[in-house]
């Protein structure tokens, strides 16, 4: 009985944790709280949770080393931008190498050219997949990293489409903060719903043991190819919603430095785990804006700091990382899930730890 | 029920199973013995559809099952064991059985009801991981979860590997429950004297060929299986 009263009350916790994350987007958004810059983190923070739950559902829930994370960004990024600057800009955009004449006549709603930005993404995977996914491990992520960066050359190159290195610029931008979040809340549980179902436990029984799960008759290259696209699809939904919360994309943004970010979250949130990285993707981006007071130049006591200059910011960032890699190997949740189970458990053993400590004395 | 003619299976270009032919009839144990490298795993491999041969036929239940997919062989009813367990060993153990059943559509509730009245230990750790179980639950697991598959046909590549002897026993145990309960049982063995007391019927395998063949019985008895694998003593 105790059980179930508790039970309840996780749910009610929930459901309030749920109430105030709303409220507190709701207000931010209405300019309650917060300025832009705030919102501009949040909203970036939304879109890097997004992608690295793909990434995680590719690399953590499937086993798949794939580091192609910027280039499938690249692709839904530039499907949104090509498709929703309005007509009338075009030409100003496009003024060293005209449009193609086909695309300058076509303008698509927003959300019909970020679903599009994801199928293009997908197909692609697909076609990339059915090569390169039988590859394993460390020759699947170097044949995804170059891929990533063909797809980059490509859009410096592709001139008349995307107007290469010069970038695509007056992307509209989103009224609301709460297209990014709703998107996150939907792919995320979309992401859950899959890695729940049946095609799921394939995904994790390809992960743990590919010869096992080949005899209990899983198709081995259909799922990896399937939970491959899925994660293109997803990071082309978060390219598209980067290009407008920026409102400019061009190549550079692109490079595989990129994918190092979001590898950097689902390691910190836990190949896995993805509860864990949700967290790590707000970490990192909030972290990331935090640490960069360490860019700018620092007076101590009449003293010029020396090591605070531009890039300090990515060292301490890096040291981090090794810190994270030398002790925490699985990251902050490794394969569980946040849970109040977990939460409370945590608590339990605190309080007993601080019980025994006064015992002592 | 599973006929095999004149079998050939080569790795690049060694042969490691030279022309067999035997057959598993329906609700039979038939063991397959021999030593380290004779083709016993690679016979089962060859089977399950993991291995392509190079010639021969293989037939299940009157029909060619040679060189087909393994997808296609599970979903006709043969599931195998793999040799050394290979659990998912980060995935609970009830997720490890839904595995086992992932070519199933319909409900699989009764199969893991009769899975954990088989195993009653399983469901204790139903929510356990599959790495923190023991050596012989980890066994019972891989051949609780080839059941999920409601196969006609369980191969078990070597179920006693790495295990204490009292939980061999009970492996073997369950072996021949399994059997009574209707399943045809495919088993290859190194521990010849434990193999050949449950089967109905023996193979000896030696260098890719079958040298002797008889009921258990018959081959616990043979003076050759004696001194070659069961370790006579001669006193």
């Amino acid at each position: 009985m105790i059980d179930q009263r508790k039970k309840h009350n996780f749910k009610l916790y929930n459901i309030i944790i749920f109430i105030v994350f709303v409220a507190f987007i709701t207000a931010l958004d209405l300019k309650f709280l917060g300025d832009d810059y705030v919102r501009r983190v949040l909203s970036l923070a939304a879109i890097y949770t997004i992608v690295s739950v793909s990434m995680n559902l590719v690399n953590g829930f499937t086993g798949l080393f794939s580091l192609g994370q910027a280039g499938f960004m690249a692709v839904g990024a530039y499907t949104v931008a090509i498709f929703t600057v309005p007509l009338e800009k075009r030409a100003a955009i496009f003024y060293v190498v005209d449009q193609n004449p086909v695309l300058a006549q076509i303008h698509l709603p927003f959300v019909v050219a970020l679903i599009l930005g994801g199928l293009l993404s997908a197909l692609i995977a697909i076609l990339i997949g059915i090569p390169v996914l039988r590859l394993r491990s460390d020759y699947l992520a170097i044949a995804t990293l170059g891929f990533s960066e063909i797809i980059r050359i490509i859009l410096t190159n592709a001139k008349s489409i995307t107007n290469g290195a010069l970038g695509i610029k007056g992307i509209p931008e989103m009224p609301t903060m709460w297209v990014f979040f709703g998107v996150m809340i939907l792919s995320v549980t979309l992401i859950v719903l899959l890695i729940n179902s049946s095609y799921g436990r394939a995904f994790k029984a390809i992960r743990e043991d590919e010869i096992a799960a080949e005899a209990m008759g899983i198709n081995l290259f259909k799922h990896k190819v399937m939970s491959f696209a899925i994660g293109a699809f997803f990071a082309g939904i978060g390219g598209g919603l980067l290009a407008s919360l920026l409102g400019t994309v061009d190549p550079k943004q692109f490079y595989f430095t990129m994918t190092y970010n979001f590898l950097l979250i689902i390691v910190l949130g836990g190949m896995g785990s993805i509860s864990g990285t949700v967290i790590a993707s707000f970490i990192v981006t909030i972290g990331l804006e935090v640490l960069r007071f360490f860019d700018e130049p620092l007076t101590l006591l009449g003293f010029n700091i020396p090591l605070f200059r531009a890039g300090f910011r990515m060292v301490i960032f890096s040291a981090l990382l090794m810190i994270l890699v030398l002790f925490f190997r699985n990251g902050l949740l490794g394969q569980k899930e946040l849970s109040w189970d977990m939460i409370t458990s945590w608590f339990n053993k605190k309080t007993l730890r601080r019980k025994e400590k006064g015992g002592a004395l | 029920m599973l006929e095999i003619k004149n079998l050939h299976v080569n790795y690049g270009g060694i042969s490691a199973v030279k022309g067999i032919n035997m057959s598993v009839p329906e609700k039979s144990i038939v063991t397959l013995i021999g030593a380290n490298g004779a083709g016993k795993s690679t016979t089962l491999r060859t089977i399950a559809g993991l291995v392509k041969p190079s010639s021969g036929e293989i037939i299940f239940q009157g029909e060619n099952i040679t060189g087909k997919d393994t997808i296609d062989i599970v979903a006709k009813g043969i599931t195998l064991v793999p040799e050394g367990r290979r659990v998912f060993a980060n995935l609970t153990v009830l997720e490890n059985l839904k595995i086992g059943a992932y070519l199933r559509k319909e409900s699989i509730e009764d199969s893991i009801k009769n899975v954990f009245d088989l195993f009653p230990r399983l469901k204790e750790r139903s929510w356990q991981l599959a790495g923190t179980l023991s050596g012989g639950e980890q066994q019972m697991l891989a051949v609780g979860r080839a059941l999920m598959a409601k196969p006609k046909l369980i191969m078990m590549d070597e179920p006693s590997l790495g295990l204490a002897p009292l939980i061999v026993n009970g492996i073997f145990d369950i072996i021949k429950e399994i059997n009574k309960l209707g399943t045809t049982i495919l088993l290859i063995e190194q521990n010849a004297n434990k193999a050949l007391k449950v089967a109905d019927y023996g193979y000896v395998l030696e260098t890719g060929k079958i040298t002797m063949e008889g009921t258990g019985l018959e081959l616990l008895k043979n003076e050759k299986v004696k001194d070659a694998y069961l370790g006579s003593s001669k006193k």
